[in-house]
């Protein structure tokens, strides 16, 4: 992994929306890269931010927009330069696609499952509509799902196969990266385990890099290469998964891993106290600090992000 | 009259365990929950057949969980339980009283026994009353009038669930809250009848996972300081084992495994329960790195279930000629583990 060329990277991106209230911050200066063929995977609880990250890297913005800046830079071209339109042709789809959360009921209920499918891949290289279906059933043999089902409603698929449909039609462009935004929430553990398994087999077979954000901390580990936990609207830590599935460092990523209830192992979950703060006007300082047990003085002030033994973490007891 | 009949402890089972000395509170006969299905409207095409021939015992103060996949009829079998749904067929005895027998009277005085915690705290409550409302609807539809008894009531039971101050949530509506306090809402109204049992369906998939555990240690203590009968119903069995005595595993409306949760978790009897084991992860960098291994195809269509033993057709273990015609028996390989394969035969 060391040295496969990197392929997106994240500068200081930031977007936060306009309320009655004032800006909500939800993403707050995030760095980020990615490598060719790689999975991070974006952990952390609801309303963290991490879906308006997802929403951010692919510029699919509300309109209530205060402030969206930083730099997105795709295979070295920085793509927040790019116009709305031209961002459309060069990025969305072509490079980057994304899986929605909750996917299977984002197909649409009155168009046969192959239309939909296709319809990226005639879009963004205007092939005609028996290419795109070649190519439709390409992807469908990489997910898994039989050809025949090309001609039916959403409605007539199960929940697993609807799934992997949203996944092929992330895939029918070929892109070098998906995000993939709470892809198992709704599904059975079974049919969970399935779809990590398409996963991985794309990952390999097709080279292809994913963010896999999501709540589900043991699952995740199924895909990840590196981890990335997101608290607040910030990244507190960035590690190589391994490592941080065996031993966090960031106060927040060690409470995060101890809430996990696990099969194998007689040990006692334990909760985070307290809630995650407003993102309108998060406390100053360390974001974390009302919750954390390990607060001292310094936590008043901002943490710089260090590098500690190739982690990234945000806190002060790591100075 | 029928409990002591019904009473599990039968021959082969030596273990004396306190629960099981506490005597029987729900007994379930071979239950059947079939809907039928209509052709254009008045004929007759055939059933569904979502609870088929599920039998068991929950004691006093125990608490069980019912394991399984999604159409697999757990939701059926807690409303069978709750009188929602009438059996087709069995019986479902709750102090030695058929459910399925009791008039409307009966039933709403029988459900005031029951606590029950739904899925989604935010769908489970009217999204313009507030607490306050909410917690006095089921004391009005028991008949509890005097204002000053619901006043008690309901401090004591948001304090019971750790909402504090109870003041400051009376007014509340619903959206104001998080989903952690939602659902302890919820909570706080299955419990404010001081019920003797309570059903809770999937109460912790809907909420973040710092929030889960919380919310499952509440009702670890609530079922042990009230001595609470529990039926956990799940798809998740990473949380079982911090709950739970006993799970029942579910597939295509049949139970196919019955086990104490350590014996269940190390000594798994039924290749579906197996696979559910394999296929629920633990947090770890080695994960990414191996396949799991996942029975082919989808739970079967319950209208017309497979022949023999249900998990047949995706069973790797699968004994041709006896799996795919005989429904297996229950077998019991060690005392209170039941399983329904013909592995163990």
């Amino acid at each position: 992994m060391m040295n496969t060329p990197q392929l997106l990277k994240i500068e200081d991106l930031i977007l936060y929306f306009k309320t009655m209230r004032g800006p909500v911050q939800a993403v707050d200066k995030v760095n980020l890269d990615l490598k060719h063929n790689e999975a991070i995977v974006v952990l952390g609880e609801s309303g963290c931010g991490k879906s308006s990250l997802a929403k951010a890297i692919l510029r699919l913005l509300p309109r209530n927009i205060d402030r969206y800046s930083g730099k997105v830079i795709l295979n070295g071209v920085d793509t927040m330069k790019y116009s709305d339109e031209e961002y459309r042709r060069k990025v969305r789809w072509s490079s980057i696609s994304m899986v929605p959360q909750a996917a299977m009921n984002s197909l649409n209920p009155v168009l046969k499952v192959g239309d939909q499918v296709t319809e990226p891949f005639i879009i963004h290289t205007g092939a005609s509509k028996a290419e795109a279906l070649e190519q439709a059933k390409k992807m469908f043999s990489h997910v898994g799902v039989p050809n025949s089902f090309l001609d039916r409603y959403a409605f007539e698929l199960s929940g697993g196969m609807r799934q992997r449909s949203a996944i092929a039609m992330a895939l029918v462009t070929m892109p070098d990266m998906i995000i993939l935004d709470e892809p198992t929430s709704a599904l059975d553990v079974l049919t969970q385990a399935n779809i990590f398994n398409v996963l991985k087999t794309l990952k390999k077979e097709l080279e292809i890099s994913f963010i896999l954000i999501t709540h589900d901390i043991a699952t995740s580990s199924e895909l990840a290469d590196r981890v990335a936990v997101m608290y607040a609207g910030q990244i507190v830590e960035v590690c190589d998964a391994t490592r941080f599935f065996q031993k966090p460092y960031h106060p927040y990523s060690i409470a995060l891993m101890d809430s996990v209830p696990r099969l194998r192992q007689i040990k006692e979950p334990d909760f985070i106290t307290g809630q995650p703060p407003t993102l309108i006007n998060p406390p100053s300082g360390c974001r974390f600090k009302d919750r954390c047990h390990k607060r001292f003085d310094k936590c008043e002030e901002e943490p710089p992000a260090l590098a500690i033994e190739d982690r990234i973490i945000k806190c002060w007891l790591y100075k | 009259m029928d409990l002591t009949i019904n009473n599990s402890t039968q021959a082969g089972s030596f273990i004396a365990s306190d629960v099981r000395d506490r005597g029987v509170l729900l007994s379930i006969k071979d239950l059947k929950i079939w809907f039928e299905l209509r052709k254009f409207g008045f004929g007759h095409a055939g059933y569904v057949h979502a609870v088929d021939g599920v039998s068991f015992d929950v004691h006093n103060g125990e608490s069980i969980a019912v394991v399984g996949e999604s159409g697999c009829g757990k939701s059926t079998l807690m409303k069978g339980i709750l009188g929602l749904h009438r059996p087709t067929e069995g019986k479902i005895y709750f102090n030695g009283e058929s459910v399925g027998d009791m008039k409307t009277r009966e039933i709403k005085h029988y459900r005031s026994h029951i606590g029950y915690i739904q899925q989604d705290p935010y769908g489970a409550m009217a999204p313009f009353m507030s607490v306050q409302r909410i917690l006095t609807e089921p004391l009005n539809i028991n008949e509890i009038n005097n204002h000053e008894q619901i006043q008690g009531l309901i401090k004591k039971s948001l304090e019971e669930v750790k909402v504090s101050p109870v003041e400051d949530y009376l007014n509340k509506f619903p959206h104001m809250l998080s989903g952690g306090q939602q659902q302890r809402i919820v909570i706080a109204r299955a419990m404010i009848l001081n019920p003797n049992f309570l059903v809770a369906d999937e109460p912790v998939s809907m909420l973040d996972a710092s929030v889960r555990v919380e919310i499952l240690k509440l009702l670890r203590n609530l079922q042990e300081s009230r001595n609470l009968a529990v039926i956990y119903i799940t798809h998740d069995l990473s949380t079982v084992s911090y709950f739970s005595r006993r799970i029942f595993v579910m597939y295509a409306g049949q139970i196919v495994e019955k086990a104490l949760v350590q014996d269940l978790l190390h000594n798994a009897g039924h290749p579906y329960t197996q696979a559910l084991l394999t296929g629920t992860s633990d947090p770890d960098g080695a994960n990414a790195f191996k396949m799991k291994e996942v029975p082919p195809g989808e739970p079967p269509n319950l209208i017309n279930p497979p022949k023999g033993c249900r998990f047949h057709p995706r069973c790797s273990k699968m004994i041709q000629g006896l799996c795919d015609v005989e429904v297996p028996p229950e077998f019991e390989p060690e005392p209170e583990h039941k399983v329904a394969c013909w592995l163990l035969r």
